[in-house]
């Protein structure tokens, strides 16, 4: 019988032991070279922005010399890709009337390194450098005056970049968990 | 005579297998030589012999494939080509109007990428599956090691969040074509998480592909450890390089774009990452936020669905699917009259969770014009909701076209004409 009222607390035990060490033992641990060369994640804090910096008239020169003009026009629309330029919607504060473009709709300037980085020039992905990255992020920036043409941007200055969407999209709200009905009092 | 006659009727060439002609010929020479008895003892038959056969090769024995009067095919989604200029996939939609069962067959299952991609040629044996970040262990896997890992078989849905229907869609497969369900086998992601010990702050993960843009989305930590699959199989096999060989991350009932291909690498990470991904599916109200993850309780009739004509009055059982990513599908409705009255339609084999479910209605038809919808409830209790509906809630103004926010889960109505052609019947 005391056993028995020992079992909960031991079971308690198992289920703390499980989550704490590895239960099948499969699979090797990385090495800090094998992390360091596929860990491309920039987070919008930027912790892992790589040190470099870059101007708007480098990136000028390099959107026409790796062949961004080619495929997004040589004003950032017109080509066959998507457009990289705000769309003209006359005065207005509302950065969503501009289209779904990158370098105007992201709320963190990081995303748009982090894109261009993973994901540019298409058939040489991954191929700029740090340098080149951050240069042709501040062209585009600047192209939709976000920001001026003098703006330096590095692992410091790139995160702090007050991009026009910062605060007017929306997170999931704090109550949202998974299995829940979508939405209180949304009975669809 | 008689041997005359069987020699000039002999069929030329047997070996070219044409045994429609072969069996005709036997036919006439029958009639000739029972005078008018061949009606009866041959009789007139109800369908015509197959006239060709499948010559067996190696290539069929090995792997078959289907009928060459099966024709039944996907199609680009929303206007845009696919491939595109650049010869890149984009959004590829399943052809539902064809559909039997719940399984979207490998080869049909619907296809959505980051950008639009390249499919990459991977060799299974230097794919690697890297956990790293907030995590005691960092773990790095060889596909061969993950199969040793306890496993998890089950059917779910994917839907991209671009399934919106609107009234210029034509057919099922352009309201609805960027949902596919089918039988995922792979490792329960928790399982890989505990293994490699999820440190305090870890309330997110990064989940990456190794295709040539690297897409890559930010998933809840929550919904990670409580059903995500890292999934190697489907539908019986290998997934395909189309759906992610040789893994796949599966985020069931959850937008598509969660259901990172071609995986590669998870970091377990504090915050919201706004990835390329993430960035382009990004909400201006913290509701649209909500219903924008989880799709709700959604059906359609894919028979009879747009486009597709039936003869005449008489019998038809209306057959459809319904799907939810709050669970499983509790109840289908149908209307046959726009949504006045609503009668519970058959729920065809088990309702899984987070799979397509298909049901069926037995119909009457009348010739009259009328108007066909469905509607499932969830194990949640949700409903889905006409657009009527939704306009309601929202208080959308009655003059402006009806805004689905999140994910549209709303009814399809689909309208037959007296001439039995069926049309698109969203106002």
């Amino acid at each position: 019988m005391r056993f028995l009222k020992l079992l909960p607390l031991f079971m308690l035990l198992g289920v703390y032991a499980q989550a704490q060490s590895p239960t099948y033992g499969v699979g090797r641990t990385p090495t800090e070279g094998e992390i360091r060369a596929w860990d491309i994640s920039i987070s919008p804090t930027g912790e892992e922005l790589p040190q470099g910096q870059g101007t708007v008239a480098e990136g000028e020169e390099l959107y026409l010399s790796k062949g961004c003009a080619g495929c997004h026009g040589i004003t950032g629309t017109g080509g066959l890709a998507p457009r990289l330029l705000k769309r003209d919607v006359g005065a207005t504060s509302n950065p969503w009337a501009f289209g779904r473009i990158l370098p105007i709709r992201s709320p963190y300037a990081t995303a748009v390194w982090d894109y261009i980085n993973r994901g540019m020039p298409l058939m040489a992905e991954g191929t700029l450098t740090p340098n080149e990255v951050y240069s042709i992020t501040a062209y585009l920036l600047y192209i939709n005056e976000v920001i001026p043409e003098d703006k330096v941007l590095d692992n410091e200055s790139l995160p702090k970049v007050e991009m026009p969407n910062r605060d007017t999209w929306a997170p999931l709200p704090d109550w949202w968990k998974p299995g829940l009905p979508r939405l209180v009092g949304y009975p669809y | 005579m008689t041997d005359d006659r069987k020699e000039k009727d002999k069929p030329e060439d047997l070996e070219r297998g044409d045994r429609r002609e072969f069996l005709k010929r036997g036919a006439a020479l029958a009639g000739g030589l029972s005078l008018g008895a061949a009606e009866s003892a041959i009789g007139q038959a109800p369908a015509p012999e197959p006239e060709n056969m499948i010559m067996g090769t190696t290539e069929l024995g090995a792997y078959g494939k289907r009928s060459r009067f099966e024709t039944s095919v996907r199609i680009p989604h929303g206007g845009r080509p696919s491939p595109d200029a650049f010869g890149l996939d984009f959004h590829i939609a399943a052809p539902l109007q064809e559909s039997v069962g719940v399984i979207t067959p490998s080869s049909l299952h619907y296809v959505g990428t980051t950008r639009g991609s390249f499919v990459p040629d991977i060799n299974p044996e230097d794919h690697r599956l890297m956990i790293h970040g907030m995590v005691d262990r960092p773990l790095i896997f060889t596909l061969e090691e993950l199969k040793r890992l306890p496993s998890v078989t089950r059917l779910h849905f994917i839907e991209c969040a671009g399934n919106r229907s609107n009234r210029r869609h034509k057919t099922v497969q352009e309201t609805h074509g960027m949902t596919s369900c089918a039988e995922w086998t792979g490792v329960l992601l928790s399982t890989l998480l505990n293994e490699a010990g999820v440190q305090e702050d870890g309330d997110w993960i990064v989940a990456e592909g190794v295709e040539e843009v690297k897409g890559a989305s930010s998933i809840p930590m929550s919904k990670a450890m409580e059903d995500c699959l890292i999934c190697y199989g489907m539908n019986g096999e290998a997934v395909r390089p189309q759906q992610g060989y040789p893994l796949r991350l599966l985020v069931p009932g959850f937008e598509g774009i969660l259901s990172v291909k071609w995986l590669r690498r998870i970091k377990v990470v504090d915050q919201f990452y706004m990835t390329y991904n993430d960035y382009g599916h990004l909400h201006q109200d913290s509701d649209t936020a909500a219903l924008g993850m989880q799709i709700g309780p959604k059906s359609v009739i894919t028979f009879p669905s747009g486009e597709q004509q039936l003869p005449g009055p008489g019998f038809y059982e209306i057959s459809g699917l319904a799907w939810s990513g709050g669970g499983a599908v509790t109840k289908v409705e149908v209307s046959t009259d726009g949504g006045r009255n609503w009668m519970d339609a058959e729920i065809r084999g088990t309702a899984h969770r987070m799979a397509h479910t298909r049901f069926s209605f037995q119909w009457n038809w009348d010739g009259n014009e009328c108007e066909l919808q469905s509607r499932c409830t969830d194990e949640l209790g949700s409903i889905q909701p006409s657009r009527a509906q939704i306009a309601e809630f929202w208080n959308q103004p009655p003059d402006q076209p009806v805004r689905v926010r999140g994910q549209d889960n709303s009814i399809q109505p689909w309208r037959i004409a007296s001439d039995g052609s069926v049309h698109n019947a969203i106002s």
